[in-house]
């Protein structure tokens, strides 16, 4: 789950470095590098959802 | 060609950035003072040798092989689409002919070098009672040698982030006036990796009930390294004002206010957040704030209007503690410095108000696309060499250790030899 999220991130940024070669058009443009943004939020929060503690199991 | 009054303007900005850079160091020695003052009494000793010995392992991977990768003397290119990509620096290394060099290029070295330490401290503070010597040092290592100078690179050495202007007409291209992403940002990245890696302090989160709190043993130190930071960040952010964006020094005045600015209304937000909540000024947040407000201004003092930088700062203050209590009662984020909020989410914050508060067109966009490539690079190429080294040399120290303390553990000695020291159950 963690590295899952971790690979989601990466994505994100080739999203946004697409956006600035494929768009010369400024809107489209910021529109797909805050979707990369947004993938990348998604990313994070899968990363942090696979490192959450189960409470009462395995904890030093 | 340079008339000899260009000559003189950029030498008075060389002599005024040398000596800045001379009083930078305050702020690794006040974020170091915080960081022990933060941790347990059982493991001073050990945070603060651990702090000198990060310093040392930076210094010593910059000047060896990072510099060749952060400079901007030869570059590695690649093309796509028609423009250059330039994405790597392949100076010499060991700094051969760094005296030979224009006088700009060895005030980035030293620069570099002053910025790589204070990045270093950051994950050291968050795995504060844990963390080994020994895997501290290698961390710094590694960001010295490779993380920070790519980073660097492109930021600061003429790299594909610092073109976003002149290839894709993105404002001035990504800016970044003191440290506020190569820095901060890289800093509170490993920071989160190494809470992760390494995982709670022991007894930290309970198998039931909420998180147990382990407040800073000394809060004299933390708030006194506040104000001894205060001194070295504003002379990063003069520095970085005239090394990395060409400011005029007589624009430098501005650029000093708004670091007191942002500091003073993150500090501000603070005390009345912490007062309102719990009935009484928190002063670990409290310096968390003030340190969250000195780390937006790191991105963004430069280039904002001091009402700005102040709005700046606010909104920093008043979501730092409210962050604090959530990274760790709702995602069990054992963060004892409080770096992933301050340093991570600060930084990311000064980014963006950088680009929102820019006259040029398209500035935003170009802070994004920086924002992006250190959520998308850095973080995970960040987690995934602390976690090769936590394989090869682990991170966290044994339970034993982390019972009887880092101090006795791994320096056979004590901060305070005359103080009786707590046993875990006390704080129950």
């Amino acid at each position: 789950m963690k590295y899952a999220g971790l690979l989601v991130m990466p994505t994100g940024f080739f999203l946004a470095i697409a956006a600035l070669i494929l768009f010369p058009d400024p809107a489209r443009r910021g529109l797909f590098v805050v979707c990369g943004l947004l993938v990348q939020v998604l990313g994070l929060v899968v990363t942090v959802r696979g490192h959450l503690l189960n409470r009462g199991e395995t904890r030093p | 060609m340079m008339t000899s009054s260009d000559q003189g303007a950029s030498g008075l900005a060389a002599a005024m950035t040398f000596a800045l850079l001379l009083l930078a160091p305050l702020a690794i020695a006040g974020l170091a003072l915080v960081n022990a003052g933060l941790g347990r009494s059982r493991s001073a000793a050990q945070a603060l040798l651990g702090s000198l010995a990060m310093m040392a392992a930076t210094f010593i991977a910059f000047a060896g092989v990072g510099a060749c990768f952060a400079g901007p003397g030869g570059s590695a290119v690649f093309t796509i689409a028609g423009k250059n990509w330039n994405w790597l620096g392949t100076g010499p290394v060991l700094l051969v002919h760094l005296d030979k060099s224009p006088i700009e290029a060895q005030l980035a070295v030293l620069f570099n070098c002053l910025a790589v330490a204070l990045a270093a401290l950051i994950p050291w503070g968050a795995g504060a009672d844990r963390v080994r010597l020994v895997a501290g040092w290698l961390i710094a290592a590694l960001l010295g040698a490779f993380v920070f100078p790519l980073l660097a690179h492109w930021v600061w050495g003429g790299g594909w982030l610092a073109q976003l202007g002149s290839n894709f007409g993105l404002g001035d291209g990504f800016l970044d006036n003191a440290g506020g992403a190569t820095v901060h940002v890289l800093g509170g990245a490993c920071a989160l990796a190494v809470v992760w890696i390494a995982g709670p302090r022991r007894g930290k989160f309970p198998k039931e009930g909420l998180a147990t709190a382990m407040p800073g043993h000394n809060a004299a130190y933390v708030l006194a390294g506040c104000m001894i930071a205060l001194v070295g960040w504003l002379a990063f952010n003069c520095a970085g004002a005239l090394l990395w964006l060409h400011a005029e020094p007589v624009s430098l005045v501005v650029t000093a206010i708004n670091t007191l600015l942002a500091a003073g209304g993150a500090l501000g937000a603070t005390l009345v957040v912490t007062w309102v909540r719990f009935g009484k000024p928190d002063a670990s947040l409290c310096a968390n704030g003030w340190l969250a407000g000195l780390v937006t201004s790191s991105a963004c003092a430069a280039l904002l209007p001091p009402v700005a930088a102040l709005f700046t700062g606010i909104v920093m203050g008043i979501a730092t503690p409210l962050l604090v209590e959530f990274l760790e009662l709702a995602l069990s984020i054992d963060d004892p410095s409080g770096a992933v909020t301050v340093h991570f989410v600060g930084g990311l914050w000064g980014l963006v108000t950088a680009g929102v508060f820019a006259p040029q067109k398209g500035q935003l966009l170009a802070q994004l696309v920086g924002i992006a490539a250190l959520l998308g690079v850095f973080l995970p190429v960040v987690y995934l060499l602390l976690k090769v080294l936590d394989r090869i040399v682990p991170l966290r120290v044994d339970p034993d250790g982390e019972r009887i303390g880092m101090d006795l553990h791994e320096l056979g000695g004590g901060a305070y030899p005359e103080f009786v020291i707590h046993r875990d159950e006390s704080y129950r």
